[in-house]
């Protein structure tokens, strides 16, 4: 399985976790923010199957086209923010870097999942988020929907995101 | 939805970092906050731990690697080590040469590395602290392949029981779940390439498999799940042949 590439990562594997081995449990960072979550680091969850560029490092601000999903990510200042609140994960350690994901909540539903913070330690991992994180938001969503508990298939950066939404499922008592 | 009769499950879910990736380990049922549930919890998470510090490929001083630098004999290491050896043979038996402990190293030689058995084993192993907690269902979930299984006490069917839904993922189109599974116990293992590209290793062409897709496979137990969904999909008619006839009680899916 994914595993054999465990070689090729090793290098890698130790220089992440040199860096940023600190999240262990569940437990450990809470933040809890009300509705204005356009800060700059957000993604927000263009659909787009987007290349590789879109992503690029840090900054990327949230773009307008927002998968249809809410007008509560980002610049859009929704008419039902009164009730909807941003929840954010937990920061997951991943192999390739630190996952952290915000959700929108109103009336009890996930509205909308954002990735505020994806691995861009090199180039491949920039391409493998551009394309998967906006996958993920759409799929939380989804998911939710269909009131899924697991995922099975996953990558290593899917884990993390998982988890870190799990973290800020667990928060928003949903 | 559920009747009134019945309490809604209290949930609570941990997440270690442990063998390069968080695992989680998600409860259900009544009593998630107990004393005795943490002390489980932690358990399992040390055996995670305790299996990583044996056979990680990149921690330095794991016996694994320490035994392939010969600077160990296997009589010195953990006995789980003879087993892993024994396990990673039968399997490459019984898959027909489809799963195999010996892999290409960076150099270009085969060593001995049980990677591809040690992540459900190890969560097989984890489990076994948390089968003995009175009304408390589980789930781990390591990398997207998952271990679910609950206190005997328990019902597996009908009311009381406590089930998890398991998304698949769609490896050709990641914006959908493919397909959806209901259990109260029993593994889920996924391999495929969909994921990060071309990952998994054809011990007979000794070339990294570039097709698509995924195989998941479910059953009792994880190391065994995630062993044949990686034969499965590397492998062909003589493995699926194999599948049908060693492991009866494992199902696949392909996608």
């Amino acid at each position: 399985m994914r595993r054999i590439v465990l070689w090729a990562m090793s290098t890698l594997t130790v220089l992440v976790l040199l860096f940023s081995y600190h999240t262990s449990t569940s437990s450990t960072v809470v933040a809890t923010a009300e509705t204005r979550s356009g800060s700059s680091t957000t993604r927000s969850g263009s659909s787009s199957s987007s290349s590789s560029s879109s992503s690029s490092s840090s900054g990327t601000s949230n773009s307008g086209n927002t998968s249809g999903t809410s007008g509560s990510s980002g610049s859009g200042s929704s008419g039902s923010g009164s009730s909807s609140k941003t929840v954010a994960g937990d920061e997951v350690m991943t192999r390739y870097g630190v996952v952290q994901v915000q959700i929108t909540v109103a009336g009890g539903k996930i509205t909308a999942a954002d990735a505020l913070q994806v691995p861009d330690q090199d180039r491949r991992d920039q391409m493998i988020n551009s394309q998967a994180v906006p996958v993920y938001n759409t799929e939380t969503v989804d998911a939710q929907s269909a009131q899924i508990d697991v995922v099975s298939g996953a990558t290593y950066t899917w884990e993390g995101y998982t988890q870190s939404l799990q973290s800020a499922i667990d928060k928003a008592n949903l | 939805m559920m009747s009134t009769m019945t309490v809604a499950p209290e949930r609570k879910a941990w997440v270690e970092q442990v063998m390069g990736m968080p695992i989680s380990i998600h409860l259900r049922g009544q009593g998630v906050e107990g004393e005795a549930t943490a002390r489980a919890v932690a358990d399992a998470f040390a055996t995670l731990r305790e299996m990583d510090s044996i056979f990680s490929t990149y921690k330095e001083d794991s016996q694994l690697l320490r035994l392939r630098r010969e600077e160990v004999a296997i009589e010195d290491c953990s006995p789980l080590v003879r087993e892993a050896l024994a396990i990673g043979e039968e399997a490459e038996r019984v898959t027909r040469g489809a799963f195999t402990t010996l892999l290409p190293t960076a150099t270009g030689d085969l060593a001995f590395d049980p990677t591809g058995l040690v992540k459900g084993w190890a969560v097989d192993l984890a489990a076994r602290r948390l089968t003995g907690l009175p009304g408390l269902s589980y789930c781990i979930n390591a990398g997207g392949d998952l271990l679910v299984g609950a206190h005997a006490d328990l019902p597996r069917t009908g009311p009381g029981s406590i089930s998890w839904r398991v998304g698949i993922e769609d490896p050709r189109d990641r914006t959908r779940i493919a397909s959806t599974l209901e259990l109260t116990e029993g593994a889920v293992a996924t391999s495929g390439t969909a994921a990060r590209g071309a990952h998994l290793y054809d011990p007979r062409t000794r070339e990294m498999v570039s097709r698509s897709g995924s195989v998941t496979v479910t059953g009792p137990e994880l190391v065994w799940a995630d062993i044949w969904a990686t034969a499965l999909f590397v492998g062909d008619a003589d493995t699926r042949d194999a599948f049908s006839r060693y492991a009866p009680d494992y199902l696949s899916t392909e996608l």
